[in-house]
């Protein structure tokens, strides 16, 4: 249901390679937002040392890497016939987004190598918040770089002002991809929890 | 006299703990850290001649009638300073874990950002000293007029390293606590030095190039601001690191 609400609108877009904006606009919207929760999260967590925060940045965490995974495969799908190239090393966006990937893999990765939950957890919360502090030094330094740097002559087309339509449509998107990220999460979540659960009545047996 | 009890979270709820106290405290755990790699120096050797390797093979890798040296150089010089520098700071936490060596520093009187610093300074000279052979070794393979710049290059190098090993020693202490160690270092390291590589190479190709100092100035502002907030964040991050 929420993905015919998502998918329909495309049906009123001219020119193709524009329609692929539905998607990847609101994937990066909930790919930032998925990383600012589990910023959010891992600080409140560090504070507060509530099991269920560290599994709901687990769980942002996952669903967040899937949609910046998205955003980098569709930016560059629409961006080769559009600005003639696949990727610019001097936009902000688009490096903060590649960065924002890699910081979501290291958290992944470091999840994964740390059997102790609670060393886990107190390790994912560090990474989480200094990850969060990182992407507007990478977001500056790109900057620099770009204004420093003589820009290539590319066939770039100008962001498009919207009309009422495609505003339109936009918002629905993103109202869309919004309930798929709570919707998933709140899946993973319940995951994380009977996991845990299961986890720990395995020790408290053995 | 008050003193610092570890294992408390009274050492948490007061990072301001009387500045001579925790500079004091870091200074030891570094000379202890030093004096035990100086007496091997295996570590020291062996990013030394990583280095030396890494200028050679970048050498080889590119066209020289395509390139420049002095194009390549500080992109060289940065890169190889990174992956030299992820060598010395595998090795700066392993170095705890033969005997649980790391207990002992634990349940002595020092407070955790003490024993944070005293690795990061141990860290830090490491670099430096790596650096102070790869730089010439730079200069002689790739005939670049490195002491013209000598001043500058030397506040650039200096900043990069304390950014390098204010990080790298947090992630060093996490990744040796984990089952993955060497290979999740580079994994969880590398995407926080891309700033410093970036602001210390461009900030090098304008010193090399002849540019007045002041072109490279927004780099190495960058590389300050970097320091600033990273070293503190590390070092409070730290703590969170440790069991209470």
């Amino acid at each position: 249901m929420v993905r015919a609400i998502a998918f329909t609108p495309l049906e009123l877009r001219q020119g193709a390679a524009q329609k692929i904006f539905y998607i990847h606009v609101p994937a990066a919207w909930v790919a930032f937002l998925a990383f600012a929760l589990v910023a959010v999260a891992s600080a409140v967590f560090l504070w507060l040392r509530d099991q269920r925060l560290d599994r709901f940045a687990e769980s942002s965490a996952e669903v967040g890497v899937v949609f910046t995974t998205v955003v980098l495969i569709t930016g560059p799908l629409w961006a080769k016939p559009i600005w003639g190239t696949y990727w610019a090393w001097w936009d902000v966006r688009l490096v903060s987004t590649l960065f924002l990937w890699f910081i979501y893999v290291a958290y992944i990765v470091l999840r994964g190598a740390i059997e102790s939950p609670e060393l886990r957890a107190r390790y994912s919360a560090v990474l989480g918040i200094l990850g969060a502090m990182l992407i507007p030094f990478i977001h500056l330094s790109v900057y620099l770089f770009a204004t420093l740097h003589p820009l290539p002559i590319v066939a770039k087309a100008s962001k498009p002002s919207l009309p009422g339509e495609m505003l339109l449509t936009l918002f629905v998107s993103l109202a869309a991809f919004t309930l798929l990220y709570i919707a998933f999460v709140r899946a993973r979540y319940v995951y994380a929890t009977e996991r845990d659960r299961i986890a720990a009545a395995e020790v408290v047996d053995a | 006299m008050r003193s610092i009890r570890p294992g408390t979270r009274s050492d948490i709820a007061n990072p301001w703990a009387p500045v001579s106290e925790v500079v004091a405290a870091a200074w030891v755990i570094a000379r202890k850290d030093l004096a035990i790699e100086f007496r091997t120096r295996t570590a020291f050797l062996s990013s030394v001649v990583f280095a030396l390797l890494g200028l050679v093979i970048f050498y080889y890798a590119w066209d020289p009638t395509a390139v420049s040296a002095i194009d390549l150089a500080p992109g060289v010089l940065w890169v190889i300073f990174t992956f030299s520098g992820l060598l010395g700071l595998n090795r700066s936490f392993s170095v705890e874990s033969a005997d649980h060596a790391i207990d002992g520093l634990l349940a002595s009187p020092v407070s955790r950002e003490s024993i944070f610093i005293g690795k990061a300074l141990a860290n830090l000279v490491f670099v430096a000293a790596v650096q102070v052979v790869a730089m010439p070794a730079l200069a002689i393979f790739y005939n670049l007029p490195l002491i013209e710049i000598a001043v500058p290059l030397l506040g650039v190098a200096t900043l990069a390293a304390i950014g390098l090993v204010a990080v790298g020693t947090l992630f060093s202490a996490m990744a040796a606590n984990t089952r993955l160690a060497e290979l999740l270092l580079p994994i969880l390291a590398l995407p926080f030095f891309v700033p410093i590589v970036m602001a210390a190479a461009q900030a090098t190709s304008r010193l090399l190039s002849g540019r007045p100092v002041a072109e490279a100035s927004s780099w190495i502002k960058l590389l300050l601001a970097y320091d600033l907030i990273f070293a503190v964040a590390c070092t409070l991050a730290y703590a969170h690191t440790i069991e209470d």
